[in-house]
């Protein structure tokens, strides 16, 4: 038997259709928000993919730095010794000039006399000139082995007022003697009145580097835009606070967005292009900072300034 | 009194009788140098009863290192007291130098005045 068929009035189809298009119209909008779902994410993972990437090419980075920390050890190792000499024969030298006047004094006056004694005092000035720079260069290649080789990590006394000019002079020539050395004021106000404080020497120094290294970077971007009309200034203080000391390094480079501030100090984290940055300068910077119970503020204006205000309590053990 | 310093560097022997300059000239000391480990024990088997009471040794040598020599000494000439004298200053060769019987470590740059002053204690104790 045939069904019947169903008839329907005309009215009743019409609504049939317009719930019919209702559905229609939200499973097209279902799709579309879908799709842009799907498109979100799909974009998600790329920017995933290009993450990794860039960190790939920074462990790559990582990598090289670290053989040429190896290297860096070796070089200066060889040239300690060398350098030994050179400090050791001019002081021996000086040495044996003293005892030549102490001879001729015995000696009776005569002209001749007089110009040995003359010429001697300009070798013996001479000799302390090869002895004072040779102890600087010493000085220089103590701090590079002393980097390569990681700290011994104890906190021991330690003028960081000497630490920093040390080490703010070491970023400036380390920055002059690479690609694109740019021109840089560099204002050390430094509190004399502070006593010798307990920090890790070696891992602390790594933060005036950095910093200083930051500053220099960040200058540099700004010098690109601005042209020479700008001239930029890195300026470093200490000031005892009593039972807290309150270091501040301060550039007048770019400055940093508020939106980015935030981030400066997270792992891996960097504006720089590529490989020139490994994103890590800030976050061990911080890192060693907590690990000294200090704090690590950012204060910045846009296109005037970037401060870094680093306070250490005094009795860190 | 003998002395030997042995390190492989040449210039160490200039400096050392600069050094030691009035103390040789008035005999007081003298001073013998090997640029090797392995010449340092020549040098102290050629005398039957050496008379060479205190080594100076270099650690990093090529050949025999200052560490070798050090127990060679001590196992051949008891007697003889032996001091290195390291570039590197690190507590491994450290140790490895005292368990050795060695009497001192001394890091370079040599300190002189340490040093005379290790000398002149040998000289009061004789």
């Amino acid at each position: 038997m045939k069904p019947e068929r169903e008839t329907m009035s005309t009215s009743e189809l019409i609504s049939k259709i317009t719930e019919l298009e209702g559905q229609i119209v939200k499973l097209t909008k279902q799709t579309k928000s879908d799709v842009s779902k799907l498109k979100t994410q799909q974009n998600r993972a790329d920017e995933a993919v290009n993450d990794l990437k860039v960190i790939q090419q920074q462990l790559l980075q990582q990598e090289k730095l670290a053989s040429l920390g190896q290297l860096t050890a070796g070089i200066a190792h060889e040239i300690k010794n060398p350098l030994n000499f050179v400090n050791n024969f001019s002081e021996l030298s000086m040495d044996f000039i003293q005892e030549i006047e102490e001879e001729l004094e015995k000696l009776n006056d005569s002209t001749e006399k007089e110009n040995i004694l003359e010429l001697l005092s300009d070798v013996k000035s001479n000799l302390h000139k090869i002895k004072h720079h040779g102890s600087r260069a010493d000085s220089i290649v103590k701090s590079m082995l002393m980097h390569s080789r990681g700290g011994t990590g104890t906190m021991d006394p330690t003028n960081l007022n000497d630490l920093i000019r040390e080490y703010v002079n070491l970023a400036f020539h380390g920055m002059r003697a690479n690609k694109n050395p740019i021109n840089v004021d560099i204002r050390l106000d430094l509190d004399e009145s502070l006593s010798k404080i307990n920090i890790n020497a070696e891992d602390f120094s790594r933060v005036i580097l950095n910093l200083s290294k930051n500053a220099f970077d960040a200058m540099r971007d700004k010098i690109a835009v601005k042209g020479s009309a700008y001239k930029s200034i890195l300026a470093v203080r200490t000031k005892d606070l009593g039972d807290k000391v309150l270091i501040v390094v301060e550039d007048n480079g770019p400055g940093v967005p508020d939106e980015i501030r935030d981030k400066l100090l997270i792992p891996f984290f960097t504006t720089k292009k590529g490989t020139e940055g490994t994103g890590l300068g800030l976050s061990i910077t911080h890192e060693i900072i907590k690990t000294h119970e200090g704090s690590l503020e950012i204060e910045s204006e846009l296109d005037q300034f970037t401060r870094f205000k680093i306070t250490l309590p005094k009795t860190t053990t | 009194m003998k002395i030997l310093i042995v390190d492989d560097e040449q210039d160490v022997e200039t400096l050392f009788l600069q050094k030691f300059r009035k103390e040789i000239k008035s005999k007081v000391l003298e001073v013998m140098f090997a640029f090797s480990g392995e010449e340092a024990l020549r040098l102290l088997g050629e005398q039957d009863s050496p008379e060479v009471v205190y080594v100076f040794s270099d650690i990093n040598m090529p050949g025999m290192t200052g560490l070798e020599l050090l127990e060679k000494i001590k196992s051949r000439f008891s007697h003889i007291q032996v001091s290195m004298i390291s570039a590197y200053g690190d507590r491994d060769n450290y140790e490895k130098a005292i368990k050795s019987g060695a009497k001192g470590f001394f890091s370079k740059p040599v300190d002189f005045e340490s040093l005379k002053q290790e000398i002149a204690e040998l000289l009061t104790n004789k």
